[in-house]
């Protein structure tokens, strides 16, 4: 179990590096260009959600094993 | 908008139907729920997110219809308020007995932390006996249910579920078809949405030409914003076509999400069961398989312009995985945003128990942190269920986009 919880962690950990620098780059766009706001918005929600969707994966698997 | 109901029917048919198979998801909850003595923080969770065969709202348990079968008795029909069901707030005669248990044993049911369970044995008498609390073993990684009755011990099984024993469910001696808490609410979103939508067409034809009224104007908001943000640019000119299809996940999963959302009415997690997410999942999958073209087709499985070895070895198997990792992952994208909600809400709330095992004062005085902790969790929630709803709409418009787009090369 707790193997499988460090495993949980280590994707989390990469999730959220994604996530973050997806975040970090569409603030800069916006920054950069505030009328394109509503696009740049919906590609980062999908962005995100596809990050997610890996560290989703990695934290079912450690259900499975743990 | 017929289409539009259209599908919102179908959904809620194989909804329904894949609730016979799994019961709950959140297998693990154990019987001790006590808030009284012992609290127990994980397994208070646990049950608070399954689902249940009887409704309650505040200290009022509303009994539902079960509908169960076993291979050995065949059908059984009858209200879960035949295993007279202990109030929420109720008195509780002895040790060992929890909200949502039953004190009574019927045609060889039981009703455990609200869910519908089975003796084994087939000793037990059929007709309704009266029993004297439930036992909860964990033996290893197994959970093992035991209701306790004239002095011996019986053990339970719970119902089937679909999940084929990943999740740590299976094959048991019995099927529930009942019409549990989860069912229940989504039947009363699935009315409320079509009341709801049929009016707003109704007036939309009635007052053709003119600015819309009322709730109209902010249904009408939502409903632009995601044909606009979501279905025309990803469908690119066949976006009429899939409209209905992402209105009715849209509106289907927001409406739920919100639902789950009201304190004390029930809290039912709908969209955070795997049983439900993997029904809408699975018409993502067949949308988007039926819906594509040769040109998908032929990137997905022979890919122009790769050596022969490359795509036999890797691409091809790596792109079929992908057909199927796309669903699989919008399905727990839903459950695990709505689930982990749920549970942080039910948690925040159990530190008023947890630190108020003691004392009357750490509970007063944990109270007060708790409570701005969990509107501030509530308002979150708020959020995500909006952004979770766009999310499984949007990626569903992407994967319809990618399977129906024209070859331009």
């Amino acid at each position: 179990m707790s193997l499988a919880a460090i495993g949980m962690g280590l994707a989390v950990i990469g999730a959220g590096i994604g996530i973050g620098s997806v975040g970090a780059k569409a603030m800069e766009a916006i920054a950069r260009q505030p009328e394109a706001v509503g696009d740049i918005r919906g590609s980062m929600i999908l962005m995100a959600a596809l990050v997610e969707g890996a560290a989703l994966i990695a934290i079912v698997l450690a259900f499975l094993v743990g | 908008m017929r289409l539009f109901l259209l599908t919102f029917c179908c959904f809620l048919g194989l909804s329904n139907f894949s609730f016979a198979g799994s019961g709950s998801s959140g297998d693990d909850h154990s019987h001790d729920d006590g808030h009284g003595h012992g609290f127990n923080p994980q397994s208070t969770a646990f049950h608070h997110i399954a689902d249940a065969n009887v409704y309650g709202i505040g200290p009022i348990n509303i009994p539902l219809p079960c509908i169960l079968y076993s291979k050995d008795d065949g059908l059984a029909m009858f209200s879960s308020g035949k295993f007279d069901i202990i109030p929420h707030n109720g008195p509780r005669e002895t040790e060992g007995w929890a909200h949502g248990d039953g004190h009574a044993a019927y045609q060889k049911y039981v009703l455990n932390s609200g869910m519908v369970m089975r003796v084994v044995d087939p000793s037990f008498p059929a007709e309704k006996v009266k029993i004297d609390g439930f036992i909860h073993k964990k033996e290893g990684k197994k959970h093992k249910y035991y209701t306790v009755y004239q002095g011996k011990e019986y053990e339970l099984e719970k119902s089937t579920t679909a999940d084929f024993g990943v999740f740590g469910g299976g094959f048991t001696s019995f099927y529930d078809f009942s019409l549990t808490k989860n069912a229940t609410s989504m039947l009363l979103i699935c009315l409320l949405m079509g009341w709801f939508f049929i009016s707003m067409a109704r007036s939309y034809k009635n007052n053709e030409g003119r600015a819309p009224t009322g709730a109209n104007n902010l249904m009408e908001s939502i409903f632009v914003f995601i044909q606009d943000e979501v279905a025309k640019p990803f469908l690119g000119h066949k976006w009429e076509q899939f409209l209905p299809f992402l209105m009715s996940l849209f509106f289907f999963i927001l409406g739920l999400n919100l639902f789950g959302q009201i304190p004390f009415l029930g809290g039912s997690n709908v969209t955070g069961n795997l049983a439900v997410t993997a029904v809408l999942a699975i018409f993502t999958f067949l949308m988007t398989n039926f819906n594509g073209n040769k040109h998908y087709w032929e990137h997905t499985l022979w890919m122009p312009g790769v050596p022969a070895w490359l795509k036999l070895f890797i691409l091809t198997p790596v792109e079929v995985l992908g057909l199927f990792i796309k669903p699989v992952t919008l399905m727990l994208r839903l459950f695990a945003n709505i689930t982990a909600g749920h549970m942080v809400l039910v948690i925040f709330t159990g530190l008023i128990f947890l630190f108020g095992k003691e004392n009357l004062g750490a509970s007063i005085g944990s109270a007060i942190p708790a409570g701005i902790l969990t509107l501030f969790m509530m308002s979150i929630e708020l959020l995500v269920a909006f952004i979770q709803a766009f999310v499984f709409t949007i990626l569903t418009a992407s994967y319809l986009g990618m399977a129906t787009e024209e070859a331009h090369h």
